[in-house]
């Protein structure tokens, strides 16, 4: 799957694009097909979120997982600072954001 | 130290309030990104792999107590409290919020600091020896003529837009602690014959995907044409500095590509031409400068006696302090690589301690190291013990000053968005792994350093190890480097071989110190032992 990616614009937070907004949860991603450029092109001009770009990821058991390893730490925080981080419901693995 | 005068608070004042109406203009939609990016970045503001990230200038690494305690209330209050001390001796914020900034930088403007070249191709922030002012081996403080270097440098409308960043060092002793030749222009305070106090001069040093050695291009620089041949330096490298091509950019390119005699020749040319132009400031412009850098009133006749009967303390005394100038007093290091820590990170807590023990130990002086770590320049003996006390309670008095543990760490792929792989979960292991004070003795000096990408903010092509991650088909591998040094002999650092999944270079490096050990002979250290022995018995002990 696509998904959108980008920071907002008042905090820097990385955001992901559900479909309807933005969302602090890479797991509520929407799959943009080959629609990512269109949706970048009018979401930003409503300048809420900036540097926006598309990301392929899958659909896993444990949720949306962006394919790159930047990408998934960019979507859960800092692997050495696990305080910090997104955290799923259920973290039983200290290295779940890799 | 350096206070501002009325022109350099006007100067700071003015561009936080620019600032706050350009983040108003973006915040309400006047202003794209493409229009804002360049302005935030002018003021130390980037946008990293969560949030922006704030880059504050610390003038050759010289703070106040009072300039490091807001550092630690800005984390608290801005950020998640804690800061990111890096290896051109500022801190950066991880966490900050747009909307806040125009505040923060106008916290900062109180206490004389700012985010100001911080970023974008300009000179950045001086830096200089974190020693300075208090080495028992150096001619003279070199802070003062990095802050003119510092006045002629901020907002000089010719070198705002320069080819690439430009990064200048100061030093004034023979024991280069802060990595001099590795810097576009470095510069070392030298006396001549005469016993005249001058510049010697180097230029086009440098680390990133092409890492140089600066040569020397002039042996003495009089101190009346410091401004004007450092004029004259950047004037070359601004006319004829590649713009095609961002990765030939540095003044190392132009040098190398020029040669460095050719390039001499010029700058000599454009010198001979500046010195009928009256740019060169006047001396009593140094004079006053200079005046801030007197030395604070130490005490003659102080006990050189210390009271080492506590393991602990002893080891840290010896690990962790220099000599000083004054008899009775000593530079202490703090560590901010505790085993197993982030290399470089104190909490906001942990920061407003240390400002507190620089303003009743060390004459309200600290300094930031480009090691990452932290200095009180100027502390009696006789209070030593109290301040190591204190550290040791916040988590500070790890006794590890260049040993294995002590790594240098850029932030890498865990917050860097031009990182390919992490570095600090490899410092974290590699510090484990030699955690015990017995095995880093055992090992002695070692100087090892983390860089998470080609860009070498970690500095490893400078590590007696060094260690370079890199995006291998997507997945992170470690490339080894032995050799580097970024003292009085620099030196750079060689890849041994094939690179290292995490663990496995943690394993390499190991190895790397067990060769050492078993070859070492008298007081050599791993660099000294790797320089007389080669690579091969390294490469045969890891790859098998």
């Amino acid at each position: 799957m696509k998904i959108l990616t980008g920071n907002d614009l008042k905090t820097g937070a990385v955001t992901w694009w559900t479909g309807v907004g933005w969302s602090l949860d890479v797991n509520e991603s929407a799959d943009v097909g080959e629609h990512g450029a269109a949706i970048i092109a009018r979401e930003e001009g409503v300048q809420n979120v900036f540097a926006a770009y598309v990301v392929d990821a899958a659909k896993t058991d444990e949720g949306v997982r962006p394919g790159h390893i930047k990408e998934r730490i960019r979507a859960f925080g800092p692997t050495v600072r696990l305080d910090l981080t997104v955290k799923p419901s259920e973290a039983s693995d200290l290295n779940w954001v890799i | 130290m350096y206070k501002y005068d009325e022109y350099d608070q006007q100067m700071v004042d003015v561009r936080v309030e620019e600032f706050r109406d350009q983040v108003r203009r973006r915040l309400s939609g006047e202003l794209t990104e493409d229009q804002f990016k360049p302005l935030r970045l002018q003021n130390g503001l980037y946008l990293q792999l969560h949030a922006y990230m704030l880059r504050v200038a610390v003038p050759y690494g010289t703070l106040s107590s009072v300039q490091m305690r807001l550092l630690g209330d800005i984390a608290d209050k801005y950020d998640r409290g804690y800061g990111h001390f890096t290896t051109r001796q500022n801190i950066q914020y991880n966490w900050i919020k747009l909307e806040d900034t125009p505040d923060i930088l106008a916290e900062l403007a109180k206490v004389e600091m700012h985010a100001i070249q911080t970023s974008g191709n300009c000179i950045r922030n001086i830096s200089s020896d974190q020693f300075a002012g208090a080495a028992a081996d150096e001619i003279i403080d070199p802070r003062p003529y990095a802050e003119l270097l510092r006045q002629w440098s901020s907002f000089h409308p010719e070198f705002l837009v320069l080819p690439r960043k430009f990064k200048i060092c100061v030093i004034a002793s023979d024991t280069d602690r802060a990595a001099m030749r590795l810097h576009d222009i470095g510069i070392k305070m030298v006396k001549n014959d005469a016993g005249e106090i001058g510049a010697q001069f180097y230029a086009g040093g440098g680390m990133g995907r092409t890492p140089m050695i600066a040569p020397m291009i002039r042996e003495f620089v009089p101190l009346d044409q410091l401004i004007t041949f450092s004029e004259a330096c950047l004037r070359v490298y601004n006319r004829y500095g590649r713009r095609d091509n961002k990765y030939k950019a540095r003044i190392k390119i132009l040098v190398h590509e020029l040669g460095r005699d050719e390039y001499v020749r010029q700058v000599e040319e454009e010198f001979a031409h500046l010195l009928t132009q009256p740019i060169e400031p006047p001396l009593a412009e140094l004079e006053r400068i200079k005046a801030h850098f007197a030395d604070p009133a130490f005490e003659a006749g102080l006990s050189e006696e210390l009271d080492l009967s506590d393991p602990d303390f002893r080891l840290w005394v010896g690990r962790n302090t220099q000599a000083h100038k004054q008899a009775g007093y000593v530079v202490a290091t703090i560590s901010l690589k505790p085993v197993g820590g982030i290399p470089g990170d104190a909490t906001a807590d942990q920061i407003r301690l240390m400002a507190d023990l620089g303003r009743d130990y060390s004459f309200d002086e600290l300094r930031v190291t480009h090691a990452q770590n932290i200095v009180l320049p100027h502390v009696r003996k006789a209070d030593l013990y109290t301040v190591w006390k204190a550290l040791d309670d916040a988590g500070l008095a790890t006794a590890n000053l260049d040993t294995v543990g002590d790594i240098i760490a850029c932030p890498g792929l865990d917050y860097c968005s031009l990182a390919n792989a992490r570095s600090i979960p490899v410092a974290q292991k590699i510090s484990e792994r030699f955690g015990s004070a017995e095995r880093q003795a055992q090992i002695g000096e070692l100087k090892l350093k983390i860089s998470g990408c080609i860009n070498a903010c970690g500095h490893h092509h400078a590590g007696h190890i060094g260690i370079l991650g890199v995006d291998k088909k997507g997945l992170e591998n470690y490339q080894l480097l032995f050799g580097g040094s970024e003292g009085a002999d620099t030196s750079l650092a060689k890849i041994i071989g094939p690179g290292f999944t995490e663990d496995g270079v943690v394993d390499a490096v190991e190895k790397a110190t067990e060769v050492y050990l078993a070859n070492k002979q008298g007081e050599e250290r791993f660099l000294d032992t790797y320089r007389r022995i080669g690579m091969d018995p390294f490469k045969e002990a890891i790859y098998g």
